[in-house]
């Protein structure tokens, strides 16, 4: 082949791509209402949805804190000597799971004690009534209790206590949470993706004579597809960028009232910077993926030849 | 060129047999007019000559093609060797004429200086020339389907199938209509089908005519429309 066919071919393969992309946005232009109605339904669900992710990364976040201050305490046998009892670290410190491991002297323990208890109760009690001890945090609660056996397993240690029963409230919550949010989360999207093609739909019913004319001149299914895919993928993308900054605005107007209130004083929101770039990745891949199928399944049913 | 073969066609749906061993040849560069009354099985034939449709038994073959035999990925390419000329025109109305002619071959993706070349002679062929900007609705149904003559014609098919094509205008539009499609089957030599139920029509020009009633050829030949009940 010669090197000017093949640039003719180039050519022409461009001036086919640049028009099927032109009538892609003019199919935006010329059915505003339908591209609006569509990008309405795309920024809603995606709020929704939206709302739903950050409450639950919220919520996370809070059991996380909340596990972190649930910590498992590792009390040493009274008969080994400060030297022996300080060596027992190493090997807690190798138990898997474990975050991290502090050593508390009895006599912190005590002076801990007293502050947390009116003191004046605890007056000349002697810091020998309490014991060495480690205190030791968990990466995953969830197996608080292999690591509590793994901790009692070590010899010098007289006794583990460890609260499992809030450990499992807190999973319980956990997986509730996640479960929710995942069902919710699944069924906005089908939602979302049955109006979108919908919407489309009817856009498309209004162009059937384009269709019916297209396929009388022989334009491939392909060709005719990819208008309409086009025009569904920008929508898409239009009503992610709508809903992300919609979302960044919804959530700091709700974070800054929460943080107000009494609420704000033990709760830690987690700032939008950090949710900002999955929110934005999450939206734009649902727009883009719901708008593309939504595109292509609205003329399925015309491209039967 | 068409060749039909022992066609018959039963449509599954309502079991209702369209077409009942049909045998029709056209030859390349023919002008044949296909009259019968409604219902007698034209839609059928010209569904079948653009692949919408395919016959329950017998062959037909289309411009080269096997209509029977054709894959759906092969449709396209067939098509593109028709012009169709609807009896409502089908134009889209919110593109102006030029657009409009314009829009055929865009869709199979021909480049946009051999559109800007072949729209403006096309339109020159049926007498619209200058009227590029103007809209379809502003023009009268004869001009419409003018327009819709440039557009099945401006991708240079073989053979045009004009279904009906003056059944929405008046006598004298009408006779300028085939006017045009006898120039074009004159200058061009493209072969054209014309179904159509209007006898005068018809016998305003001496071409083949052929007659099908109740799925069945009736007559072929030269003879006028009704001459198999004169």
């Amino acid at each position: 082949m010669s090197s000017v066919t093949e640039w003719m071919g180039i050519t022409a393969m461009i001036s086919k791509t640049g028009y099927l992309i032109r009538e892609g946005f003019r199919g935006i232009f010329t059915h505003k209402f339908m591209s609006f109605a569509t990008v309405a339904v795309i920024v809603a669900c995606l709020i929704i949805m939206g709302s739903l992710g950050v409450v639950s990364v919220n919520i996370s976040s809070l059991i996380h804190n909340l596990e972190q201050e649930n910590e498992v305490v590792a009390f040493v046998e009274e008969n080994l000597s400060e030297e022996e009892a300080r060596g027992l670290e190493a090997s807690i410190s190798g138990i898997e799971n474990v975050a991290s491991v502090e050593y508390v002297t009895k006599e912190t323990a005590m002076d801990n004690f007293m502050k947390d208890y009116d003191s004046v109760l605890m007056e000349g009690i002697d810091s020998s009534v309490f014991r060495n001890r480690y205190v030791v945090h968990l990466n995953d609660i969830s197996k608080m209790l292999e690591t509590r056996d793994a901790l009692a397993a070590i010899p010098g240690i007289a006794k583990v206590n460890a609260h499992i029963d809030y450990a499992n409230g807190f999973i319980t919550v956990r997986n509730i949470v996640t479960v929710i949010s995942l069902v919710l989360v699944a069924v906005l999207v089908l939602v979302s993706f049955f109006i979108m093609s919908n919407t489309i739909k009817l856009a498309t019913f209004s162009r059937q004579d384009e269709i019916a004319i297209m396929r009388m001149v022989g334009a491939t299914n392909g060709f005719i597809r990819l208008p309409f895919v086009v025009e569904g993928l920008v929508l898409g993308i239009v009503g992610a960028l709508i809903a992300f900054f919609a979302q960044w605005g919804l959530y700091e107007l709700v974070t800054g009232k929460v943080m107000e209130t009494i609420a704000g004083t033990f709760v830690n929101v987690v700032p939008f910077k950090e949710l900002a770039l999955p929110v934005m990745l999450v939206f734009l891949a649902i727009g883009i993926v719901i708008g593309g199928f939504g595109g292509v399944n609205a003329i399925r049913n015309y491209l039967k030849v | 060129m068409v060749e039909m073969k022992d066609v018959s066609m039963v449509y599954q749906s309502s079991q209702t047999e369209a077409l009942y061993h049909v045998n029709v040849t056209i030859n390349e560069g023919e002008f044949v007019f296909l009259v019968g009354p409604s219902g007698s099985g034209k839609t059928t034939i010209t569904k079948l000559l653009t692949g919408e449709i395919q016959p329950t038994e017998g062959s037909i073959i289309v411009n080269g093609f096997d209509m029977g035999q054709l894959k759906k990925n092969k449709v396209p390419k067939m098509r593109r060797t028709i012009g169709v000329v609807f009896q409502d025109f089908r134009l889209i109305p919110h593109m102006n004429v030029y657009d409009n002619v314009a829009f055929a071959m865009r869709v199979v993706g021909a480049p946009e200086k051999n559109i800007q070349e072949r729209v403006p002679q096309m339109l020159e062929l049926v007498g619209l020339e200058g009227n590029e900007k103007r809209f379809p609705e502003e023009m009268s149904g004869g001009e419409q389907q003018r327009i819709g003559i440039a557009r099945a014609l401006v991708n240079n098919p073989r053979m045009i199938i004009a279904d009906e094509p003056t059944g929405n205008l008046d006598p004298v539009r009408s006779l300028e209509l085939m006017l045009i499609l006898e120039k074009i089957n004159n200058e061009m030599g493209t072969t054209i089908l014309v179904v159509t139920h209007e006898k005068e029509l018809v016998n305003a020009f001496s071409k083949r005519v052929i007659a099908i009633e109740d799925g069945r050829v009736i007559s072929d030949g030269m003879d006028g429309y009704y001459g198999y009940d004169q």
